[in-house]
């Protein structure tokens, strides 16, 4: 698909926009629809995108293998220590307005930290996943 | 008649979800499978939702000039319910390519006969 | 009606038997539930769906129909007892949705014990006015720890069940 110039030019065009519009979804999520969720699944759907035009080693040189996994990893953890963190200020697990003096900023904060856990975590498992579905070739070697 | 009317979402959900548990059980194509599961777990998204809905209101997001807001409870908890439901197909997706390249083939009637 | 062409699109699904069609149809499906959602006034609930049933789910299943071929054998069996039981279960199902409220009465007990503190707390207590996000990642932010872990566990299974081991062999 990478021989045929007009998909070339509307992928190139539109990746940075989809990409964007990912991350507004993502911080955007206390004022309108969004959160955590809908982000990370447009950011894994600009790159895969990508990677059906380009071709799959264009796109894992995008994003590549090491960091998906990574991603996965961190953003659960990222979401653990959060509540982690709140036991360590004084209250218990998972609580908010302990992170900061006035508590509505706590909350804040929390909600910050805890969405962009989650954001991590379903964009590197929805890559991974992609990575794993479509890098496996039809007539397979094994058993 | 006024039972009907005043259920109509629910009828259309009993619809989707007789169907999706129709191709679930009936079609012995492992794929055709998995998807009349999505499809029993999207009807359950709108046999959640649907009574949330106050007529006259709005999405819940608090803002200036709107007072009557829909139930947020249901969206919380059918946002999990998505997000699962999809980490359950790849899974079962995952199975499926391995069941192919074991048998060679995604029939269950002609898994079954290998296993014989 | 949108859930008139709903119906339609799922009769045509359980009659398809290119499985081609069947996954663009179940596309189609995301995208009609989606606008649903949205008409019901559930727009983070249908921006979810719209990305991952349409968007995800449909990339998924279209690898997978890569890897394991496009048609649907023909029925061996009379499907009579499947659709006996699908029967009897809707049957089951319209017995007990009588008793549930109509649509959009706000005398429902769903409206009447936690959502309405929710509602008129929540951007007070926590700064935030999308209500949802604040009982997502505040109120109930434990069951979103538990479904992120999910998502997490998904993503390992899926890892080890399709790894190669070691060198490719081609």
């Amino acid at each position: 698909m990478k021989d045929d110039i007009i998909l070339r030019v509307i992928a190139k065009l539109l990746m940075p926009f989809m990409l964007v519009f990912a991350l507004y979804v993502q911080f955007h999520g206390d004022f309108g629809p969004g959160g955590g969720f809908q982000a990370g699944v447009i950011a894994a759907a600009a790159i895969v995108f990508y990677s059906i035009i380009f071709g799959l080693p264009a796109g894992q040189r995008l994003a590549p293998d090491r960091l998906v996994e990574i991603m996965l990893a961190v953003g659960v953890l990222l979401y653990a220590s959060v509540g982690v963190a709140g036991i360590f200020l004084g209250g218990n697990y998972l609580d908010y307005f302990v992170l900061d003096a006035d508590p509505v900023v706590g909350q804040l904060r929390g909600i910050f930290w805890v969405e962009a856990g989650v954001g991590l975590t379903v964009c590197g498992v929805m890559l991974k996943l992609f990575y794993m579905f479509a890098g496996r070739s039809r007539d397979a070697e094994e058993g | 008649m006024n039972t009907i009317a005043g259920h109509f979402s629910y009828w259309v959900t009993i619809f989707l979800m007789v169907a999706g548990l129709y191709i679930l059980v009936a079609r012995s194509n492992l794929l055709k499978k998995l998807i009349g599961l999505a499809l029993l777990q999207s009807s359950v998204y709108l046999l959640y939702i649907a009574p949330g809905k106050l007529v006259g209101g709005t999405a819940p997001i608090v803002a200036e000039g709107f007072d009557r807001y829909s139930n947020p409870l249901p969206h919380v908890l059918i946002l999990t319910a998505i997000v699962v439901g999809v980490a359950t197909l790849a899974l079962g997706l995952a199975l499926v390519v391995r069941i192919r390249e074991a048998y060679g083939s995604i029939e269950e009637d002609d898994i079954l006969e290998q296993e014989d | 009606m949108l859930l008139a062409t709903l119906v339609v699109t799922v009769v045509a699904m359980a009659v398809q038997r290119n499985l081609f069609g069947v996954v663009v149809l179940f596309s189609i499906y995301s995208f009609l539930m989606a606008t649903v959602l949205v008409a019901l006034d559930a727009v983070d609930v249908a921006m979810t769906e719209a990305a991952v049933g349409a968007g995800v789910s449909t990339v998924l299943l279209l690898a997978a129909l890569y890897l394991t071929g496009g048609t649907e054998a023909k029925p061996m069996r009379r499907s009579l007892v499947p659709l006996a039981l699908a029967i009897t279960v809707g049957g089951v199902l319209a017995y007990g949705m009588q008793g549930l409220p109509a649509f959009s009465d706000p005398q429902a007990p769903i409206h009447s014990h936690v959502a309405p503190r929710y509602l008129n707390e929540g951007p007070k207590e926590t700064g935030v006015p999308n209500v949802v996000t604040a009982v997502l990642a505040s109120y109930r932010g434990y069951d979103t720890l538990g479904e992120t872990v999910v998502v997490f566990t998904a993503g390992v299974g899926v890892i080890a069940l399709l790894r190669r081991r070691g060198k490719k062999k081609k």
